[in-house]
């Protein structure tokens, strides 16, 4: 039998980190070797899950249609996502949607340099489904655990004075990135708080 | 006695009346094997059984129960079709069979979890009752879209037993967001030769060539919660129970449609994307889904916020 080579996990990440990550690399010289986009918070993504909210759609293209969505977290940031001729189902659900729209995409993190040297990181939808509040919720909350765990793990391997990190990604996130990862801990505090307050609008009554 | 005269006796025992052999030859030829050859005693007993049927010009199901020769297994250890074997455990469940050649149908049970069983009418055996325990000699293992199963026949010997069995749980529980429905979802057609049951590829059976498939429902999907991926497999009636569709309003559609793929589409729109629980026995990297929730509360958000202030 064949052997099937493992199945990239898809990330869960904010759009605030998401949008921080600017290094890609492969783990091998094969030309169809995964590429990685490096999480600031210090971990690989081949594959990303995120549920927000689709605010605009656009057809970008020149000659064939070429699908540009933006979904927005619950701290405002945005995703930007392109699908073409390669995405068909991708494609024609960002054409067919009315914003805004609760959407689900799985995708995969791509990363193009602008003329001007900066690196814009986008994603390459594999699906897209619309989905309900409780789902986008569900995954608010899932997000927010996710990140608190790969900050947690990056706090421990850096330790206090930067010492160096046994961590592969840990390691090489220290050493491609200067940000500064209390902000990725304020994006979960407030994406949470976002939340609780959604509940308490939605408790009170006649507001 | 050591463990090679026990088996040389037990086999001895199943052959004397056919073959002029004492215990000493039979040990004498697992000694060969076992000591000279380090093959498993299991596997020296099973070669040497086979030699003498071949010389007795007997089949294997001829043989009869008590020191069958078989392998003594527990239901987790099933993991291949058209073994013999001798399995202990309580008859947990009987269902309706579904077919006059099924006498009786149900889930047998021991400590390492349950498996179906399956007890033909012209092998005209005593029937079994739920809640009881049981030595089941000289069955016959299957396997069916990697679920394993025993089926009992002619040969096999049903003892009775006074004393009870904590009946294992052999299911895993995965949750996560279902990212993908893979291809060989939806509405597809199996080959309808005896024991094949392949999914068709473009009308075409890789064993059997062309053939007129059997419509079915299945979904091959990958759940996944930022950590972990699980693979996961849908059967006809968990397919069902998810999405509504029926088997028969499937081919509707695809009728509808003339195209099967519109099946595998609508599921896709319907559920990708969305949180899930599903339980169920695992085969090879599969969870086949017994059970299915949709997980549509969030989680605990407090309890993470707190965490969130504290690190």
């Amino acid at each position: 039998m064949a052997t099937t080579p493992t199945r990239e996990v898809a990330r869960r990440v904010f759009a605030g980190e998401f949008n921080d990550a600017t290094y890609t690399f492969k783990e091998s010289d094969d030309e169809r070797a995964p590429v990685y986009l490096l999480l600031p918070t210090g971990e690989r993504a081949n594959r990303v899950f995120l549920v927000g909210t689709l605010m605009e759609t656009e057809d970008v293209g020149d000659d064939s249609e070429y699908w540009q969505g933006q979904v927005i977290d619950p701290n405002g940031d945005r995703y930007y996502m392109y699908a073409g001729q390669y995405q068909p189902d991708a494609a024609s659900m960002l054409r067919e949607l009315e914003p805004p729209a609760y959407i689900s995409v799985v995708g995969k993190p791509r990363t193009y340099e602008t003329d001007d040297g900066e690196v814009n990181v986008s994603i390459r939808p594999e699906s897209i489904t619309e989905v309900d509040a409780a789902t986008r919720d569900r995954w608010v909350v899932e997000t927010a655990e996710r990140t608190l765990d790969r900050i947690a793990r990056y706090k421990d391997e850096t330790g206090e004075d930067g010492d160096a990190a046994v961590d592969e990604y840990v390691a090489m996130a220290a050493e491609e990135y200067d940000l500064p990862i209390e902000d990725y801990r304020r994006q979960v505090v407030e994406a949470l708080e976002s939340l609780e307050d959604e509940k308490a609008v939605a408790a009170e009554p006649d507001a | 006695m050591t463990d090679l005269r026990t088996q040389a006796t037990e086999i001895h025992e199943q052959f004397e009346d056919q073959l002029e052999i004492s215990v000493d030859d039979v040990e004498e030829r697992l000694d060969t094997l076992v000591n000279e050859y380090r093959v498993p005693l299991s596997e020296a007993r099973r070669s040497v059984t086979n030699t003498y049927l071949d010389e007795a010009g007997m089949e294997r199901d001829e043989l009869g129960g008590g020191g069958s020769g078989n392998e003594r297994v527990q239901v987790a250890d099933v993991d291949a079709p058209e073994e013999w074997v001798d399995i202990k455990g309580e008859v947990t469940e009987l269902w309706e069979a579904n077919s006059d050649a099924v006498a009786q149908v149900g889930l047998f049970g021991d400590e390492t979890g349950t498996i179906k069983f399956t007890k033909w009418s012209k092998s005209d055996l005593p029937e079994l009752e739920e809640g009881t325990v049981y030595d089941l000699r000289n069955v016959v293992t299957d396997e069916y879209e990697g679920r394993f199963s025993v089926k009992l026949n002619r040969t096999t010997v049903i003892e009775e037993l006074d004393e009870e069995i904590e009946v294992g749980d052999d299911d895993v529980s995965v949750e996560g967001a279902l990212v993908d429905i893979q291809s060989g979802s939806g509405l597809i057609k199996r080959c309808p030769e005896e024991d094949c049951t392949r999914v068709l590829q473009n009308g075409r059976c890789n064993e059997h060539g062309e053939v007129e498939g059997e419509f079915d429902l299945r979904i091959k999907g990958v759940l996944d919660d930022g950590e972990e991926v699980h693979e996961i497999l849908f059967n006809q009636e968990a397919t069902e129970d998810l999405t509504g569709i029926t088997l028969e309003e499937a081919q509707e559609m695809a009728m509808d449609a003339l195209d099967t793929s519109v099946v595998a589409d609508e599921m896709r729109a319907d559920l990708l994307g969305k949180y899930y629980r599903v339980t169920g026995p695992t085969f090879r990297r599969y969870v086949l889904v017994d059970e299915v929730e949709r997980l549509s509360e969030p989680t605990d958000a407090e309890a993470v916020l707190i965490k969130a202030r504290s690190i």
